[in-house]
């Protein structure tokens, strides 16, 4: 052992900062996404589509290197498998953005304007609760004690997307003036949002349990 | 001869630094914070520092258990630990060197007839209780302290996991030292009073004793043994038995590591005497129960759930069945070395109550009521005499150990021609002449030689509070006896 172990230390720990920086990003790139296709302003929803490809692209060889760095480097051996599923999880939050922005440029979904207002809190909430669980995987690596801090808002901000996801299909299934299959679509897009923000939830339970095994 | 009679000593030390290396570098190196060659390097430079520098403290207590005074009698001693500490290590049984090698000194002691030393045996076996409650101890206190500083200064995971790195390198090394001073007694202690060697001065910079030849010799046994069959041992340590955290690693090691260093450390014995409190005696102790005492001393602060009662059972177990086996093997094997093979295993000593000797016991002012009749009897065997003066019950402890320096019998005689023999490194000009002074003259004690070297010169007389001094004569004087002891005794 010598001291290149600082340097390389340092490094991964920015190299974290980055990967999570990409998963924010993909969240806030989402948001904006959304609120232009609502808007009807189909350049900028195609600009920030390429941009999400783009940070979904950088956080994948990110993520990819980082794997490698831990295991090579054997760095952190007791908790690396975990920080690996850490990783890999939140690199399925970036997915899911990316995944239903694509969506929305495949369908094109006819979304009732008196719906979009839902849909951008639906999609705030979503991105709120994935923000909260960028903020504890960066707990989780800098101050452990701090995680549960953020972990218990990634819960409130899925609870408050289910109820507003529930709201929404009840809408959606009242309105007479859609037909069946119309509402079946947007049931479908609002389930595929919401999904993302279980999902969250799904990796906080997952890093709760990491934070216990490495609780001293 | 001697090298070949010190290979059960080697044997010893080669598996010490098998097994016990792994107590301080197992979890470090199990748990891949540390490379194995790292570890090794590491483990084997500071058990040879911690041998060479702080061994005797441990060793002149062995010493004092019983004093094996020839070299067959040693080997087989040395021997009879080791092999006890194989066969106990093959029966699955937690077993330490130190438990083994005070066994088979007791059973030299029996074979041999030499008193064993009641106090120097109670204080053992009381420290080996107060070794593993001790070592449980300190570890909570470092826990506490580990876990208020991470919480304080709110250390991020590749901080901690550097830090815990580092810091388990130098708590290996640390405990390495330790191991060293505390355990080379074992493997080398026995050697200690028949060394052929003779100190070695470094250009006046610093001396090497004879005693630390032996100890760096043995020292570089354990080394061997760390290098060659550690790695397997720790692999187990650190994955199987005690599954820790790096962290909880840590403060494992540097609890057993100061536990160690406590029963090692002349040091702070002194420091401890001049501040006028209790001396902590150095004693080997198993660096093994450290761990486990440490072990369990976390489990204790988590709950005391899930501590494995029964291998507390089996540490407690240890601390009888290890030092009866190695006595009992001792024992048989002294008798085969004497009789089959007709190598002397012990130098007989005398107890004879000369004029000489009433005349200094008297002198002390210890009263000779009720032995009076037995002098100019002659004793054989040192066990009978002091059976028979334990009848005596004016005598307080301390007179009876008076009497039995006093009258041991060792006929020296300083004749002339011995005088070319000497070894001028060891017995060097200013000691020499005094004792040239006395050519021709015969002594039936060894306390009568010091005395009268000690009239004689400045140089020979004991020093209040100078250990170092006291033992370097105490060297001197035994090796100018083994020069001019005649074949009377």
């Amino acid at each position: 052992m010598d001291f290149r172990i600082l340097k390389r230390k340092l490094e991964i720990g920015k190299r974290i900062d980055d990967f999570l920086d990409n998963v924010s990003e993909s969240g806030l790139l989402f948001k904006l996404g959304v609120d232009s296709y609502l808007k009807g302003n189909v350049e900028s929803f195609e600009k920030k589509l390429e941009d999400i490809t783009q940070t979904e692209n950088q956080g994948d060889s990110l993520r990819r290197s980082l794997e490698e760095q831990l295991y090579m480097q054997t760095l952190i051996p007791e908790s690396r498998g975990d920080v690996l599923e850490l990783l890999e999880n939140m690199d399925t939050l970036l997915d899911r953005f990316k995944g239903a922005m694509w969506r929305f440029e495949i369908e094109y979904p006819a979304i009732p304007v008196e719906m979009h207002n839902d849909f951008k809190e639906l999609v705030s909430c979503v991105v709120d609760s994935v923000e909260a669980m960028v903020r504890s995987a960066r707990a989780f690596f800098k101050d452990i004690a701090a995680v549960s801090d953020h972990m218990h808002k990634v819960s409130y901000w899925e609870k408050q997307s289910d109820k507003v996801s529930t709201r929404l299909q009840r809408n959606i299934f009242r309105n007479n003036e859609l037909q069946l299959s119309h509402k079946l679509q947007l049931r479908d897009f609002v389930i595929h949002v919401d999904q993302i923000a279980d999902q969250a939830e799904d990796v906080a339970d997952k890093l709760s349990i990491y934070v216990i095994k490495r609780s001293l | 001869m001697f090298a070949f009679f010190m290979s059960s000593g080697l044997f010893l030390g080669w598996s010490l630094g098998a097994n016990d290396a792994s107590n301080v570098f197992g979890t470090a190196v199990g748990s891949k914070m540390i490379h194995f060659r790292t570890a090794a390097i590491w483990c084997s430079i500071f058990v040879i520092l911690g041998a060479v520098i702080s061994g005797a403290g441990a060793s002149h207590t062995l010493g004092k258990l019983g004093s094996v005074n020839a070299i067959a009698g040693a080997f087989i001693v040395a021997f009879a630990a080791a092999a006890s500490v194989y066969l106990m290590t093959k029966a699955r049984y937690p077993v330490s060197t130190s438990q083994a090698i005070v066994g088979a000194i007791i059973g030299w002691n029996l074979f041999t007839g030499s008193p064993t030393d009641y106090n120097s045996l109670t204080k053992i076996v009381t420290t080996w209780v107060v070794c593993p409650i001790l070592s449980a101890v300190i570890a909570i206190a470092i826990y506490k302290v580990v876990v208020f500083f991470i919480s304080k200064f709110k250390l991020g995971i590749f901080s901690q996991d550097i830090l815990t790195r580092y810091g388990l390198l130098l708590v290996g090394a640390f405990g390495s030292y330790s191991l060293g001073a505390n355990n080379i007694a074992n493997v080398m202690g026995v050697f200690v009073p028949i060394s052929p060697f003779s100190d070695i001065s470094f250009y006046g910079w610093f001396t090497l004793s004879s005693a630390q030849q032996l100890f760096f010799i043995g020292a570089v046994a354990i080394a061997v043994g760390v290098f060659t069959y550690s790695k397997r041992v720790m692999a187990t340590v650190g994955e199987g038995i005690f599954k820790l955290s790096p962290v909880a690693a840590f403060v494992v090691v540097s609890a057993h590591s100061v536990v160690l260093f406590l029963f090692a450390s002349q040091g702070l014995q002194n420091l401890l005497i001049q501040l006028g409190l209790p001396p902590i005696p150095l004693v080997p102790v198993s660096s093994s129960q450290a761990v486990v005492g440490a072990v369990v001393g976390i489990g204790l602060l988590k709950g005391g759930r899930g501590i494995r009662w029964r291998t507390l059972g089996g540490i407690a177990s240890s601390w009888a069945v290890s030092p009866i086996i190695a006595a009992i093997l001792s024992f048989i094997l002294l008798f085969f070395l004497q009789n089959v093979f007709e190598q002397e295993v012990y130098r007989p000593i005398k107890y004879e109550l000369t004029p000489d000797a009433i005349e200094q016991i008297q002198t002390a002012k210890i009263s000779l009521g009720g032995i009076e009749h037995l002098f100019g009897n002659e004793f054989a065997d040192a066990r009978r005499f002091h059976k028979l003066l334990s009848h005596q019950k004016m005598l307080v402890d301390q007179n009876h150990n008076f009497i039995m320096a006093s009258t041991e019998f060792d006929k020296l005689e300083i004749s002339a021609h011995r005088f070319d023999v000497i070894n001028n490194q060891i017995i060097t000009e200013k000691f020499l002449s005094p004792l040239m002074e006395m050519g021709g003259v015969v002594f039936n004690h060894k306390w009568q030689l010091e005395d009268a070297l000690a009239a004689r010169s400045v140089y020979w007389r004991q020093k209040e509070n100078e250990k170092t001094h006291t033992a370097s004569l105490g060297r001197r004087i035994d090796y100018i006896c083994k020069v001019f002891r005649t074949e009377e005794n």
